[in-house]
């Protein structure tokens, strides 16, 4: 039988001039992946939007466990998001989303 | 609980407010000692300034001086004006021999050197010479988070071929955010997932944010402090009955 997937979930805060939407965030995190590891690594990333919220900057990413590096450095190379400068920063990360939640107070 | 330092935050030190941001920022993502670069004439009060404001936001504050001399004399002639004055000295090595004179000097700290990949002298030879001086190779994460394209390929690879050498040669890698604004800033673990692109494994990249750049100025400052006589001798206690 084949085992499940593990995954991990990303809990991010975007600091920027502007508020970034769910497009716009994904965007850029799918364009920093290909961008530092081609489509072969973007393949293996398994990246989900989870939750994002404009109003507060802040929002919860879920990838395959196995990827979770590259993701976060695919996240950190960002350095501008519809040519705004911004930074996103990955403030904690859990194997479960209550997990996530409870540890940041979300 | 580890402790992180960023020895290259590169705020404008006349722009108060941005100092302020970019120090209350580095506190936030987690760092708790900051080197801030600074003219090597700078006044007593605008390093009380500094140490001010970093006090405020709770980090401690390291002094440090950026040298880019263009010949190895300049080199010796600025380390024997500066070296009692600054807690950290960095050496931007524009050239060979100053590449080579800075890795064996043991007044020097951090080992940097230009973006530009034919200007990194960081080999074999000037890894061996660092190793026996206690030099460091410094790592400045603002560029790479810049480049795009060619440059950052390039970059990349001769990074890889870098901290391959300095493993091998035990000379202690240091990364830095390089910094000149808040947006360049990142988390120390968002830093160190960013450094296994150039092959600096987790651990080690933690290291390079942390214990590495804590026990150059740990070291430092022991030497700077008025009671250090030479290696291992210090002076325990003053007075007539000594």
């Amino acid at each position: 039988m084949l085992r499940r997937r593990r995954q991990r979930y990303l809990a991010l805060k975007i600091v920027g001039e502007e508020t970034v939407n769910k497009e716009d965030l994904m965007k850029a995190v799918w364009s920093a992946v290909l961008q530092l590891y081609g489509e072969y690594g973007a393949s293996q990333v398994n990246l989900v939007p989870i939750e994002v919220d404009p109003g507060r900057n802040r929002a919860i990413l879920r990838c395959s466990h196995k990827a979770l590096e590259m993701v976060r450095a695919s996240i950190t190379s960002i350095t501008k998001i519809n040519e705004k400068p911004t930074a996103i920063h990955v403030i904690g990360v859990s194997g479960t989303l209550k997990s996530l939640r409870k540890k940041l107070l979300w | 609980m580890r402790r992180f330092a960023d020895l290259h935050l590169r705020p404008s030190i006349r722009d108060l407010n941005q100092l302020e941001k970019m120090i209350g920022k580095s506190y936030e993502l987690g760092y708790r000692l900051v080197g801030i670069p600074l003219p090597p004439d700078a006044t007593q009060n605008t390093i009380s300034m500094l140490r001010k404001i970093c006090s405020d936001a709770g980090i401690d504050f390291v002094t440090r001086v950026d040298l880019t001399p263009k010949k190895s004399q300049e080199l010796l002639m600025e380390l024997r004006r500066l070296r009692r004055k600054f807690e950290v000295i960095s050496v931007t090595c524009d050239s060979k021999p100053v590449a080579r004179q800075a890795a064996k000097d043991r007044r020097v700290d951090l080992l940097s050197f230009p973006t530009d990949s034919r200007k990194r002298f960081f080999d074999q030879a000037e890894a061996e010479l660092a190793s026996q001086a206690l030099a460091s190779l410094e790592i400045d994460m603002a560029p790479l988070l810049l480049l795009r394209g060619e440059l950052r390929t390039r970059l990349f690879s001769r990074l890889r071929r870098e901290v391959e050498i300095a493993e091998k040669f035990n000379v202690p890698i240091v990364v830095s955010s390089g910094a000149t604004d808040e947006y360049l800033l990142r988390t120390p673990h968002d830093f160190a997932a960013f450094a296994t692109l150039f092959d600096l494994a987790k651990p080690l990249g933690l290291r390079a944010l942390s214990g590495n750049p804590l026990g150059i100025v740990k070291r430092n400052r022991e030497k700077l402090s008025p009671n250090y006589v030479a290696l291992d001798v210090r002076v325990i206690k003053r007075g007539k009955n000594c």
